[in-house]
């Protein structure tokens, strides 16, 4: 018996955007994606800021953002948006605050009259502040009670440096000298609309909610500041930082690299030869430490894009035993990749695969939301998604074995691991330089 | 407050059929994007596992992808990779699911490896081995270096209920892992992986006679075994209050669970529906009666869930299913605190049933979660395998908008009164990473 040839494919319905920007500035895209009745929402609001106490202001503004606006308090606008069968929440990194949401496509317009009270009349009401403080720094400490969260804290500071960057989520500290002023001040300087980017994608009719969102937001003013942070440093390789968790049955390693961003025309090429590596099940970092030798249950590679620069990580937790023999084999991998070309039939997998993930992951409401949400922070919108695969399908064994070459030298990356040092050390530093955590 | 006066109802053709040799199947047609799911639910789960063999059928799942009749290991992920799709397979209480969701032009192939792997997987004691070291890191990363790794749902079971079957670690310890073999696997798949024991559901871009076709050429040549009886695993309601800790050295603030014994989801449904209900109630948002009480107003939590099955699916478990109320908090001595407040919100709602307008929001807002757990072909195509298995009809979740609209205040206020102090399992976390 042998295995099924795949048949012809059948190409997707056209998928269309109907985009306005707003006379305040708001640029909104919408796309009418049926399947079940709801619609999605994401407002992207740009929240890059070198200010030493902006994470934690922003960290606060986001947890008390719905805690209360108009005349609503927080269980009335809680209870406003649950009775439209809606969800809202408000998530912030460094690059961006962004509003997420569903709802039921039928009461999309109420959900765009709450939004409005949220955007313009917002409370910041001093207990619910204060209640959100407490909560926050209790979030932040079980965080950063994980390995892995320890360890990307680490590999940010070692590839960042004094840069905004390398503060990925606040400091306790920070979260209990801010108060219901710096988020109301926060809210007022930074929560507009000229440089934001609303998408709406579902059950709709786009010309339709355009107009209800020019309509409703029509009273929403003024621009997001420029960004006023600076370019990206070049990480420094250097040896490898070792953070002791005494007695961790895992080891947590963490590299990274800068990368090429979506518009580079470089990056396809990247994408199949990180795929080939690690980014996928069928990879070879994965065929190697997890299904021949059972280190771990599984290592990734990724590409991460930021509104500054983007970057190669490579993450794997492997028993403390075999930690110098995963960290072996995991530098065999990347110098094979670096050195040797890669073969046809790796590059016609990965790029079937990257072609048919692109395709699922924009095949519902929510993941086309998240998509095009993402990419409008780049300048990029739907046509780079249906133009993707015509770029991967451009590619042969030469462009991605260069670009393997040019970004997965273990040489140039920058590491950091989190275990049991008092095993780990000596394993790991017949490899090469290591360095203890101060 | 804006209501909305309709709700819509989501509608699907579904086409059954069942092979000779027991295999049922269901299709579900969509053609608006070229893409399929295909998922097979076997019914055995973690409450199957032998004594001295827990994890097994968690391991077992790991086994099924090393390489099948006619496929060397490695070759299932390539194939479906290489195809533009991607696969997983999950072990849960009573049933284990293999799965892919595919570029429609790779349908076929998707059949024929799953009917591969039901002929005959490839166990042998060098995957074995491999997949054991496999699924120790999963547990490791997982549950072992993790704070509230595992938590409740490995260790709440052993203190709400009593066989073997319900209350057993089901991640496995280590030592049962380790002394499985080959021929344990053997038995397992010859007495669990009989075509009349799974459900084969496909949905999305596809023809119903031409797939019903390709599906007898791939399946209807897997041997007919008889399916296995299936025992009752049902508890009664609790008498008396349980309390047990458990210490977690990675955690640093304490955390608490509390189970009830629920009535049984099949057999009971309006009741279940009920108990679906109220858990919304409680938990959902910053308008839902736990929040608003033990968070906004008391600050006793940092935050509080209650939700019903172990992982959060309310239709995921046969009977017992439990009711679980889940917490973290700063102050370990809050907890009695905690406890009454808890304790008194129930009463309230038993007492007074809900306020106006309560109960229609919810039920909103409960519907709108599901719809759009029905958006990804895969999903949906799973969803429809699991209502087949569980509730003997994928119908079930185009009925389930009505089924919830027909609850009653009444219903809910009774739900409320059965969570008393004396049929709870109280499992306290100790924080061991407290600085």
């Amino acid at each position: 018996m042998t295995v099924p040839a795949l048949t012809e494919p059948r190409p997707a319905a056209a998928l269309a955007v109907a985009e306005r920007t707003l006379p305040n500035g708001l640029r909104v895209l919408a796309v009418a994606k049926p399947g079940v009745p709801l619609a999605e929402v994401r407002l992207r609001i740009p929240f890059l800021s070198a200010e030493a106490s902006h994470p934690a202001h922003a960290a606060l503004l986001s947890d008390t953002m719905l805690t209360g606006a108009g005349s609503l308090d927080r269980a009335g606008l809680a209870a406003a948006v649950q009775a439209l069968g809606a969800y809202l929440n408000v998530g912030v990194d460094s690059d961006r605050l962004i509003i997420t949401g569903n709802v039921l496509a039928t009461a999309l317009q109420p959900l765009l009259d709450l939004l409005r009270t949220v955007l313009i009349e917002p409370t910041y009401a001093a207990d619910e502040v204060a209640t959100e403080q407490e909560r926050l720094v209790e979030k932040l400490t079980i965080a950063r009670s994980r390995a892995g969260t320890v360890a990307a804290e680490a590999l940010a500071v070692r590839m960042w440096g004094a840069h905004p960057y390398a503060l990925d989520l606040p400091l306790p500290e920070a979260i209990q000298a801010a108060t219901a002023d710096d988020a109301r001040a926060l809210h007022a300087a930074r929560v507009r609309p000229a440089g934001a980017v609303l998408v709406v994608v579902g059950d709709i009719v786009t010309d339709a909610v355009l107009d209800q969102v020019e309509a409703t937001l029509a009273p929403w003013t003024g621009a997001c500041p420029a960004p006023d942070v600076a370019a990206l440093p070049t990480p420094p390789a250097g040896p490898l930082l070792i953070i002791d968790r005494p007695g961790s049955v895992q080891s947590s390693l963490r590299l990274g690299r800068m990368a090429l961003g979506r518009s580079d025309a470089g990056f396809p090429a990247l994408q199949l030869a990180n795929l080939i590596f690690g980014g996928y099940f069928s990879s070879r970092w994965t065929e190697n430490i997890r299904e021949d030798k059972g280190y771990t249950y599984g290592p990734h590679s990724r590409i991460d894009h930021h509104v500054l620069g983007s970057t190669l990580m490579f993450d794997v937790e492997v028993a403390t035993e075999v930690t110098g023999p995963s960290l072996l084999e995991t530098t065999y991998e990347l110098g094979r990749i670096a050195s040797l070309p890669v073969t046809q039939d790796e590059v016609d997998a990965v790029r079937q695969y990257a072609i048919g993930t692109l395709a699922l992951s924009t095949a519902t409401q929510a993941g086309l939301a998240s998509t095009l949400s993402a990419l409008s922070a780049f300048g990029l919108g739907l046509d780079w998604v249906i133009d993707h695969p015509a770029r991967l399908l451009a590619l042969g064994v030469d462009e991605v074995s260069a670009a393997a070459a040019r970004f997965f030298a273990p040489s140039e990356l920058t590491g950091v691991i989190v275990g049991d040092a008092a095993t780990i050390t000596a394993p790991l530093a017949a490899l090469g330089a290591v360095e203890a955590a101060g | 407050m804006p209501q909305l006066t309709t709700i819509p109802s989501p509608s699907f053709e579904l086409v059954h059929h069942t092979l000779d040799n027991g295999l049922r199947v269901v299709l579900a047609p969509d053609r608006s994007a070229p893409v399929v799911g295909v998922a097979v639910l076997y019914d055995v789960g973690i409450r199957s596992e032998p004594e001295g063999r827990t994890g097994f059928a968690h391991l077992f799942e790991h086994l099924m992808f090393q390489g099948s009749a006619n496929l060397e290991k490695l070759e299932h992920f390539r194939y479906v990779q290489s195809s533009g799709g991607t696969f997983n397979g999950s072990t849960h209480f009573d049933y284990t699911n293999y799965f892919e969701a595919l570029p429609s032009n790779a349908l076929e192939r998707g059949l024929f490896l799953e009917a591969d792997r039901m002929h005959s997987p490839r166990i042998t004691a060098e995957n074995l081995a491999n997949q054991l070291d496999v699924v120790k890191n999963e547990i490791r990363v997982n549950v072992m270096n993790r704070p509230y790794g595992g938590f409740p749902w490995i260790y709440l079971p052993a203190v709400l209920f009593d066989t073997f079957a319900n209350s057993h670690n089901g991640y496995g310890g280590f030592e049962d892992l380790e002394s499985a073999t080959v021929e344990d696997a053997a038995d397992f798949f010859d007495t669990y992986y009989a075509p009349a024991n799974a459900v084969l559901a496909v949905g999305g871009d596809l023809d119903a006679d031409e797939t019903m076709a390709l599906i007898e050429k791939h399946f209807a040549s897997v041997t007919k075994r008889p399916a296995p009886l299936r025992p009752s695993f049902a508890e009664p309601p609790l008498t008396a209050e349980r309390r047990s800790t458990h210490d977690d050295a990675h955690a640093p603030i304490p955390a608490v669970a509390i189970g009830y014994r629920n009535p049984d989801p099949v057999g009971s449904l309006q009741e279940h529906l009920a108990h679906v209900l109220l858990a919304v109630v409680l938990s959902d948002g910053d308008a839902s009666r736990l929040q608003r009480r033990l968070v906004q107003r008391d600050h006793l939590v940092t935050d509080i869930g209650a939700y019903l099955g172990e992982f959060g699916d309310p239709f995921d478990e046969r009977d017992p299913t439990a009711f679980t109320i889940t917490a973290h908090y700063p102050q370990a001595e809050s907890l009695e605190a905690i406890l009454r407040a808890i304790d008194e919100e129930l009463q309230r709602i038993a007492d007074n049933g809900l306020e106006d307008g309560e109960l229609d929001r919810v039920r909103t807002r409960l519907l709108s979660v599901m719809f759009r757990e029905l958006d990804a072909v895969i999903s949906r195509t799973l969803e429809f395998a699991k209502f087949e298995l569980i509730y003997g009809r994928a119908e079930m979740i185009a009925e389930l908008p009505q089924r919830l609209l027909a609850v009653t205040d009444d219903e809910i206020r009774r739900a409320a009164a059965g969570l008393t102090p004396n049929r709870r399992a109280v499992l306290e976390l100790i924080a061991g990473g407290a600085r």
